[in-house]
């Protein structure tokens, strides 16, 4: 039964990393860069619901939408901003840029916000009791959990939708394959990739919500650490893939558990790491990445 | 044979940069002791071994990213590799070699051979990994590191040496002396780091890189980061010339990773996290890719910069100025207006700041 | 080419500007109106940015208040104070450290921090050598005073708690099997969980699951917590800081796993985190020298300071902060010849004075609190438990 609740641990805490993983590759799918700064956009999102719900006492909903519109415009400002002077710069100096950007998210939320954790309130299963009895006594899964799942295949299922039947999602394609050429067909590229990054970020306030309604502490460098761990995810389903974003999430979620469980919690990140460096050395291309042979 | 002297001269350029610089320094402080007039504060005196280091660490990374053209995210690993090795080492040294410069170089020796066992350890499987996978198996290398170090116990007693993965398993003698002691790190280190070493650490590192870089093996590895197939096509083998690299890289980090653990007298593994190798990267990439003398100047100035931030009364906002200097030197050194105002400012920088 | 040599000397020459520019910048006066005060500076060092941000500021603030009602005293010592960011790194509190130096010149200088073990033992080898009193407020490891004849604690030595936890659970019967989840890349967990795993095999006690996680960042404990509830654990102990410690709570009240959860000085805090829910943590016992809700005058007094200036309440970092200004101003005041001290003078009196046994302290952390020459605190810890989200007295 214990192996029974860690499969269920497992996949709550990966559909919070697949929910932060999506958002990961659409950006890199489109715009090549690692975006290191996405994990502090997931943290400005979380403290925008947590004032919304806690100082404005709005209900949870209004307080994740609220989030979510926060993190768009955020996302868009800091692609104008920062990103979009240095689109024919080399990719390195996007990296360290973002890199900037992370550092500067993380500070200024100190100074707004102050260093003290604050303990975020569970959008869900507040009232009385939090979490589902599938077996009493023995086996339950968290409303919280449910709801991570629910909205990991939502945005999933949306997404594929999105970029494989809407114009915008096929200019975004075409943007990733060729924006030279996508532009001569008269695709707007800057357009599509301040768009992109909205999406992107839109999400990382989703998933900040529910991470922090999972795991409740909230301080200026909580998304640091899930940050990188995403990055791990959505390299491991192969970057630039969203069915593979989603599948290397809930992979990272239940190895990390696994881990934890079965190996020895003094070295389970070491574990996780490892396992990633084996996957990559059978598949270099990720779990479900496209390999493209380079041609001569 | 025009273009081998420029490189050579541009190579001596590095040399008396860092030669004078030293000088420089020397000389203040000798000076200041004489007059008792503060012309090097105690701020910079301390920031002089750990600038050494980390200027080592950058010109040692650029020979991977700048020169390879392989993005890594772990170089902090081989760094603390070498530390607690370097560490180990002096320790054991100590009653061996009682001449502390000739102990400091062993222990750095030991520090470069543990930093290039790692390398090998990580190039010899991933590096037929590309771009932004190389970079992930990088990273979680670091964090590998990390993660082990934090658990290690290493000591020795009346019977020997011992190692172990956790506190229960290290069973010492109470007449032995623990070295390392999982996460409180190596404490109890004896200081043996000198700015002198770290200034003929940095000679050492460039006679390595820049005789690399100008050496037929040299110009075989930047053929495989400018065009990979092309370069297999004329024969260059691939697997060989990355590994030269990337152990090199890796053993030069170890070897910085040694002058700095033996800088402090106490060093956790934390220390050497995800966040030391950004840093190191910050340091290359401003400096400019490729660019060695671009990677010493802004490793110096950079790791100077948020200390010296310190004397103005901006406490809080002090690594948000960090944050923003990071964002608009990225921008305004790729800005193409600006770029070609230099260029009418001062003609012939363009071509030049490839091989720096 | 020659161009280009220009820059490049250009660069070396604004290298070496930078490495002057440190040289600039004196320390502030010694104003105030009792002419006759001696002012001592007392330089800080913490995490005010960084992952460890919440432990700096608390003992940047709590001490901030102890020096302005010192220098309101009108007594025969002053407090001229400044606080550098350590990131809760080594090789920056070095520099911090440094910097400190240079801002005191040749007054004398007694540093107080760093706020945690790891650059804190780092610091203390060096304030050895250069011969500064150091006083910290919360690292508390015994590496941090070992050998160091200079450096004092104000906080409890880690298998001080780790032991005296393990006496207490002895002691009152609490309990059948015990249970410990700790953070092992951290050394003050560490430190309190290998005392209390020794004490428990020397007592006899039946401890059934000893778990670990790597990073106080770590998000999800169910793997711990089952391990504990798979084993029978009806105790819990919990060697770890406040942020973690309130996840591992709200976990095991999801698994309906409710042992008794007993924690150190780190725990203290949890109440006071905004937006906690406090019927988490109901029953929770904790060992630690302070309490916010306190009623004597002084604690009250120090709390509203403390809430008016920052809006939350304080922790026992921030009493131990406070307290350790007090006990650095009383000692001066009862140390001969003051005003004519440098910093290693004021060091060796200083260090005579903690180091004495009879040198007594009140503070808002314990009463008659008094020092071993070893640098560790002689103070006791209370217990205290959790009830309707308040603490209350449980020795």
């Amino acid at each position: 039964m214990s192996f029974l609740n860690n499969v269920i641990t497992g996949v709550s805490l990966g559909s919070i990393y697949a929910i932060i993983a999506l958002g990961y590759t659409m950006v890199y799918g489109i715009a090549k860069m690692l975006n290191f700064a996405h994990g502090d956009v997931i943290m400005v999102g979380a403290y925008v619901c947590f004032f919304a719900m806690g100082s404005f006492h709005l209900p949870p909903v209004a307080g994740v939408v609220l989030a979510v519109l926060v993190c768009t415009v955020l996302g868009m400002a800091i692609e104008r901003l920062a990103y979009k002077p240095l689109r024919a710069a080399p990719s390195l100096a996007v990296l360290i840029t973002a890199i900037g950007v992370s550092y500067f998210l993380q500070n200024s939320a100190q100074l707004l916000w102050g260093a003290a954790t604050k303990v975020f309130t569970p959008i869900v299963g507040t009232s009385g009791n939090s979490s589902l009895e599938l077996i009493p006594g023995q086996l339950s899964i968290s409303y919280v959990a449910v709801l991570s799942i629910v909205c990991c295949i939502v945005v999933m299922v949306g997404l594929t939708l999105f970029t494989g039947q809407t114009k915008l999602g096929k200019a975004m394609r075409a943007c990733s394959e060729d924006k030279g050429a996508a532009q001569l067909m008269g695709i707007d590229v800057n357009a599509t990739i301040s768009m992109t990054f909205a999406i992107g970020s839109a999400l990382a306030a989703l998933a900040g919500v529910l991470m922090c309604s999972a795991y409740p502490t909230l301080s200026p460098t909580t998304g640091s650490l899930p940050g990188i761990k995403a990055f791990t995810a959505a390299v491991f389903g192969g970057i630039g893939s969203v069915p593979g974003a989603l599948l290397g999430g809930i992979l990272l979620g239940v190895i990390e558990i696994f881990a934890g469980a079965y190996v020895s919690t003094d070295l389970s990140d070491a574990v996780v790491f490892a396992v990633l460096i084996i996957v990559l050395l059978v598949r270099p291309a990720g779990l479900l990445g496209r390999y493209v042979p380079e041609k001569v | 044979m025009k273009k081998i002297n420029k490189n050579a001269r541009s190579g001596f350029l590095n040399y008396g940069i860092v030669t004078a610089a030293f000088a420089a320094i020397q000389i203040l402080l000798l000076v200041q002791k004489q007059v008792r007039v503060t012309l090097v504060s105690n701020t910079l005196q301390s920031l002089l071994v750990p600038a050494c280091c980390y200027i080592v660490m950058a010109v040692s990374l650029n020979l991977t990213v700048g020169v390879l053209g392989e993005l890594s995210l772990g170089h902090a690993g081989f760094m603390s590799l070498g530390a607690f090795s370097g560490i180990v080492a002096s320790f054991l040294l100590a009653d061996a070699v009682p001449f502390v410069p000739l102990r400091l170089a062993l222990s750095m020796v030991v520090g470069a051979v543990f930093g290039a066992l790692g390398g090998v350890i990580v190039g010899v499987p991933v590096l037929r990994l590309q771009g932004d996978y190389l970079a992930i198996v990088t990273l979680a290398f670091g964090q590998i590191i990390k993660n082990i170090i934090m658990v290690l116990y290493v000591g020795v007693d009346g019977k020997g040496f011992h190692v172990a993965l956790s506190s229960d398993r290290f069973n010492l003698e109470p007449d032995g002396t623990a070295i390392i002691k999982g996460p409180m790190g190596a404490v109890g280190v004896q200081k043996l780091a000198s700015f002198t070493a770290g200034f003929v650490l940095i000679l050492i590192t460039l006679l390595v890189v820049q005789n690399l870089v100008n050496s037929r093996s040299g110009r075989a590895i930047m053929a495989l980061r400018d065009n990979r197939i092309a370069a297999e096509s004329v024969g260059i083998n691939t697997t060989k010339y990355k590994l030269m690299a990337f152990v090199t890289s890796a053993a030069l980090a170890g070897a910085a990773g040694a002058l700095f653990g033996l800088n402090y007298s106490s060093t956790v593994a934390a220390k050497f996290d995800f966040n030391t190798s950004i840093l190191v990267l910050v340091f290359v990439v401003l400096g400019g890719l490729g660019s060695i003398r671009g990677s010493i100047i802004a490793a110096a100035l950079l790791y100077v910069l948020p200390e010296l931030l310190r004397q103005f009364d901006i406490a809080e906002y002090r690594m948000l100025i960090y944050a923003v200097v990071l964002i608009l030197v990225m921008l305004a050194t790729n800005n193409d207006r600006l770029k070609a105002l230099v260029g009418r400012v001062i003609p012939g920088r363009k071509g030049a700041a490839a091989n720096g | 080419m020659k161009k280009k040599n220009l820059a490049a000397l250009l660069l070396a020459g604004a290298l070496c500007f930078g490495l002057l520019a440190g040289c600039s910048n004196g320390g502030g006066g010694n104003g105030g109106e009792n002419s006759g005060a001696v002012t001592i500076k007392v330089g800080g060092i913490g995490p005010t940015t960084g992952d460890n941000a919440q432990y700096g500021t608390a003992t940047e603030w709590g001490a901030e208040i102890a020096v302005e009602e010192i220098n309101a005293l009108n007594g025969p010592v002053k407090f001229d104070f400044k606080y550098e960011d350590d990131t809760g790194v080594a090789d920056t509190a070095v520099a911090a450290y440094n910097s400190l130096k240079d801002w005191a010149k040749d007054a004398p200088l007694v540093i107080y921090g760093c706020t945690t073990t790891g650059p804190c033992v780092t610091v203390s080898a060096e304030t050895y050598n250069d011969r500064y009193f150091q006083l910290t407020p919360s690292a508390s490891s015994p590496e941090v005073v070992a050998g160091k004849d200079n450096v004092f604690q104000m906080c409890f030595t880690d298998p001080y708690l780790g032991t005296a936890g393990a006496e207490y659970l002895k002691n009152n019967g609490l309990g059948t099997k015990y249970g410990i989840i700790y953070n092992n890349g951290d050394s003050y967990s560490t430190g309190i969980a290998e005392a209390f795993i020794a004490k428990t095999k020397e007592l006899g006690m039946d401890l059934v699951a000893t778990q670990t996680y790597p990073d106080d960042k770590n998000t999800d404990y169910t793997v711990q917590l089952n391990a504990c509830k798979d084993a029978g654990a009806d105790v819990v102990f919990l060697p770890i800081y406040y942020t973690p410690a309130s996840l591992i709570l709200a976990q095991a009240k999801q698994m309906s796993y409710a042992p008794l959860f007993i924690g150190g000085d780190g725990m203290d805090g949890m109440l006071d985190m905004d937006g906690f829910d406090k019927s988490l943590a109901e029953g929770l016992l904790l060992m630690t020298p302070f309490s916010a809700g306190a009623e004597d005058e002084r604690t009250k007094s120090f709390v509203e300071k403390y809430q008016e200036a920052h809006n939350i309440l304080p922790n026992q970092f921030a009493a131990d902060g406070y307290d350790c200004m007090y006990a650095i101003y009383e000692a001066c005041c009862e140390i001969e010849g003051l005003a004519d001290m440098d910093s290693a003078a004021l060091c060796d009196a200083l260090a005579a004075k903690f180091g004495s046994g009879t040198f007594k302290v009140d503070g808002l952390t314990g009463k008659g609190m008094t020092w071993k020459d070893t640098g560790e605190i002689d103070k006791s810890p209370l217990i205290f438990k959790v009830e309707n989200g308040a603490y209350v007295d449980a020795q």
